[in-house]
């Protein structure tokens, strides 16, 4: 009785004490501490120790075991699996700890999105005046996109960029269009047929007056050619001349009456209270385009709202996009920023956002054969880098919260859905047990 | 950071402006610990023993919301974690996501000297430097402690890169560590099973280590909770990078918990986080699209708090859109990005060849040199000081003017009467509105360039050399 009580305060000393701060200990056999003195605890003397200490217990044990107590099997559970620790294993200074700690992860929504994004309906079908087959709504957020905090109501949509006149593009891209690069129409039922668009743009850049100045009321009837060609909503683009788009798009918009088109774009820069007039008079969604300038974005929507009386659920931003590699962290940011605000209470700037990731084609990265710079290690085949680059500034731009995508090469289209459908949570897949994946045959 | 104004820290310094710092004032100094672009050491009075006490408690109040971890040794020593915010735009990332690319002990020794070569050589030019990938992360597929410590060995002896030793069997990962414990490798991992050895190895060797608990945060929490308790914060958390489906969707969830808690401040989960967007290469079998698909894992864990990642692709169309997706989250937003003024010879120049002005915005500046550079075009090419503004802005906000272009081809010391045979400038086409005054202040004859520098290459077909002198 006298011997328990002894080795508790022993147990107790060696713990409160702090080990390296004893410098003399001798341990006699009736268990009995003698410290002296200060310095460090060198092995030799931890050894002896911890020798001394294992005596005791030993013959602790014996002593238990003459009282009847299974004493070899509190040793063996003690030290695990009946494995004694390996001499000459230095003695950690760390508690030893045989279970795991219990800790339950929690963690809080965000409080203070309280905004919902606006919803904007795109395509009308002919119970509403239209003829599409099918329409596309963006927008409803009520949380950064996939974020557990709110679900998503709406998937990100694709439209494919149709050309009213054969343009430059990079091989990758040229090669799937080659066979309707003259006739806008095909062009179209191609991207839905082939590419699974869920949307067309066709882009008037003929109109432009320093490429073909193609009159407005010629450029209309391409636009008509489509709406007849593809039953998905559309996007109707000009040159991206300030001084012809207006016209352009007013001569657009009256022919696409009813079939609620995007008109692609409003900006500052150009006569904004035309478009959206034209897209009031005839029900469209306007495109209020700035340059990576959250200010100029907010600017530039109070204006289609509060001078042009622009409903709220006609409006959808394109903040602009920048390639990876050149300027994509502004557009990142900027993104971000402006839907970080509209969550948060920014009425200006509640408005689905769309994205003209074809810009990723200018980066150098996607359409040059090789590098120009020989201390580059090689930049491996171009036709694998180009798509792979739009998918990226796709990608990025998706988790800042861009809804819609205007995009070129059908490699780019299918997988930038499968991962925005992924997070989106609509894609099955088979589960995969990644338990032992370190040791997989790749 | 557990404050958030110059005044709070501003409290514990000396208080003497004493300027050993390089801050006029402390008060100078203090905005600077709290945007982080100082450390509390660069204040050398603090760090005598009057001030232990006033040092440590700054100390812990500044230091970051998630743990820095190191991992590596020397020159090629790699920082992970360290972040203080949800959004880059609220300060910007710390510590850029780090790379590590596999090899395996089952490989022929030739391959895998070959294969590492390749990672540690793989480089970019961009914007004035080279991107370049990290580490090399050793995996045992042979679950043979001799093998795996002979790849290991090949490796230390291949590359100054850090290592990650990969395997969930104690015995491997210590014969592992005897061969690289020189080299503070980080220990791939420890899970439900094996924890305990892990841990007794990471403490041991002291060295940092991972925690793989896939899709079970309490799991995940328990584990980092234990291995603190037990002595070590030097920890690397793997929530499971599941490649595909609905189970992708809960990774992207259980990433944006994880940090979301550690920045709210919850310690014991305020570690970096570790993504391994290897395992899409469980989901494909052709090689291209599992190459896509981890990349596409990769730029979403990238963007989303992945702190380190392991990965299989070497191909460039992996490795190349991953450095750059990396840069971008990781540029600092606050600062612009500027390339220092003056005159940069591309090629190889004569007094014939032409002077084109652009800014000293880096953007512009490279992509102007690399569409000079890459038509072998010779040239001055003359870069202004915009204070890092792009040609059209810096035009309209003027930063870029007649008198900044004169004094900034003077200041270079180069003289166009002298020093070209047709003392003319060429401006980008975004500042022609400039042409005029830019006569009148240099003497010198002034053309207007194309408003894309992707067509100088077209534009001087046609316009040179000039033909009015
Ligand atoms: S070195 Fe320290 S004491 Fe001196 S000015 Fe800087 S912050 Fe103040």
């Amino acid at each position: 009785m006298t011997n328990k009580m002894k080795l508790k305060e022993l147990s107790d000393m060696l713990q409160d004490l702090n080990v390296e701060s004893l410098e003399g200990v001798t341990i006699e056999g009736d268990i009995e501490l003698n410290i002296s003195g200060g310095g460090g605890l060198n092995p030799a003397l931890a050894y002896a120790l911890g020798n001394e200490i294992s005596q005791i217990s030993l013959h602790m044990a014996n002593i238990g075991r003459m009282l009847g107590f299974p004493a070899e099997q509190l040793f063996a559970s003690a030290f695990g699996m009946g494995e004694m620790p390996q001499p000459g294993t230095l003695p950690s200074q760390s508690p030893k700890i045989q279970e795991l700690l219990a800790s339950k992860f929690e963690v809080s929504k965000i409080d203070n999105w309280k905004n919902s994004i606006q919803e904007v309906t795109l395509g009308a079908t002919s119970a509403d005046g239209g003829s599409r087959k099918s329409t596309v709504t963006l927008g409803g957020e009520n949380a950064l996109p996939y974020y557990f905090d709110a679900p998503m109501p709406h998937r990100n949509y694709i439209t494919m960029d149709v050309f009213d006149m054969p343009i430059g593009m990079a091989k990758a891209v040229k090669g799937n269009y080659e066979d309707v690069i003259n006739d806008p129409a095909e062009w179209a039922k191609k991207v839905v047929r082939d590419f699974n668009a869920d949307m067309v743009t066709i882009h008037l850049i003929s109109t432009d007056p320093l490429i073909n100045d193609t009159p407005a009321k010629e450029a209309a009837k391409v636009v008509e050619d489509v709406l007849q060609a593809v039953d998905v909503p559309i996007v109707i683009g000009g040159s991206g001349n300030p001084e012809k788009d207006p016209e352009v798009l007013e001569k657009a918009a009256e022919v696409s009456e009813g079939e609620r088109v995007l008109l692609a774009s409003a900006s500052l820069n150009l006569d904004y209270e035309r478009i959206a007039k034209a897209a009031i008079d005839h029900g469209h969604v306007v495109l209020s385009w700035t340059q990576l300038e959250i200010n100029a974005q907010k600017e530039l929507n109070r204006k289609l709202m509060k001078q042009c009386n622009v409903p709220r659920d006609s409006i959808i931003m394109d903040p602009t996009t920048a390639a990876l590699g050149y300027g994509l962290d502004y557009a990142y940011t900027n993104m971000e920023r402006i839907r970080l605000a509209g969550l948060m209470g920014d009425d200006e700037l509640t408005f689905p956002m769309s994205s003209g990731t074809t810009n990723a084609w200018g980066a150098r990265e996607a359409w040059m054969v090789s590098s120009p710079l020989k201390q580059d290690s090689d930049w491996g085949p171009r036709e694998y880098r180009g798509p792979i680059w739009e998918i990226v500034t796709g990608l990025a731009l998706s988790l800042a919260g861009n809804d819609m995508f205007m995009m070129m090469h059908p490699t780019s289209v299918q997988v930038l859905k499968e991962i925005t459908q992924t997070l989106y949570g609509s894609i099955e897949a088979q589960e995969i047990d990644i338990s032992n994946w370190i040791g997989a045959e790749v | 950071m557990k404050i958030n104004s110059p005044l709070e820290a501003y409290k514990f310094l000396p208080a003497t402006n004493c300027g050993e710092c390089g801050e006029a004032t402390c008060m100078a100094f203090a905005a600077h610990l709290i945007d982080r672009s100082k450390k509390l050491t660069d204040c050398t009075p603090i760090l005598q023993d009057k001030f232990k006490k006033k040092f440590e408690e700054l100390d812990q109040l500044l230091a970051p919301e998630i743990r820095e971890v190191e991992i590596g040794v020397g020159e090629k020593i790699s920082k992970i974690g360290g972040d203080d915010v949800l959004y880059r735009h609220k300060l910007t990332f710390f510590n850029q996501t780090k790379l590590a690319y596999d090899v395996w002990d089952t490989m022929d020794e030739k391959d895998l000297v070959e294969r590492v070569t390749y990672i540690q050589d793989f480089r970019k030019f961009y914007v004035g430097n080279f991107l370049t990938v990290d580490m090399v992360a050793v995996r045992c597929t042979s679950n043979d402690p001799k093998r795996f410590a002979a790849a290991v060995k090949k490796v230390v002896q291949t590359t100054d890169l850090p290592i990650i030793l990969c395997s969930f069997n104690p015995d491997v990962l210590k014969a592992g560590l005897e061969v690289a414990k020189d080299r503070n490798p980080l220990l791939y991992a420890a899970n439900r099973d094996n924890w305990k050895e892990v841990a007794e190895l990471a403490l041991q060797y002291d060295v940092p280590v991972t925690l793989f608990a896939p899709d079970d945060l309490d799991l995940l929490k328990s584990m980092a909770k234990t291995f603190a308790e037990m002595g070590t914060e030097k920890l690397v958390l793997d929530p499971g990078t599941f490649p595909t489906g609905k189970q992708l969707k809960q990774t992207f969830s259980n990433f944006v918990k994880v940090r979301r808690a550690g920045i709210d401040g919850d310690r014991e989960i305020a570690y970096p986080i570790m993504a391994v967007p290897f395992t899409a290469w469980m989901a494909h079998d052709d090689p291209v699209s599992a190459s896509y698909w981890e990349t596409v894992v990769a730029s979403v864990f990238t963007i989303k708090y992945g702190d380190i990642m392991i990965l299989h692709s070497t191909e460039p169309y992996a490795m190349l859109p991953q450095l750059h997706i990396r840069d971008t989250i990781y540029t600092d937003p606050r600062k612009p990005v500027m390339v220092d003024p003056g005159m940069y010879k591309v090629g190889e120049p004569t007094a014939d060849s032409p002077v084109l002005v652009t800014t000293n915005f880096a953007l512009t500046y490279y992509t102007v040199e690399s569409d000079i550079s890459s038509n072998k075009i010779d040239c001055f090419l003359w870069a202004i000081d915009t204070d890092g503004i792009g040609v059209e802005a810096a035009v309209a906000g003027g930063q870029l003017t007649a008198e900044k272009i004169r004094k900034g081809i003077e200041d270079a010391g180069f003289d166009l009467k002298k020093d070209t045979t047709h003392n003319t400038v060429v401006i980008p086409g975004l500042a022609a509105r400039l042409q005029g005054d830019v006569e009148d202040a240099t003497g010198a004859n002034v053309m207007v360039g194309p408003a894309d520098s992707g067509r100088i290459p077209g534009w001087m077909e046609k316009n040179w050399p000039p033909q009015n002198k």
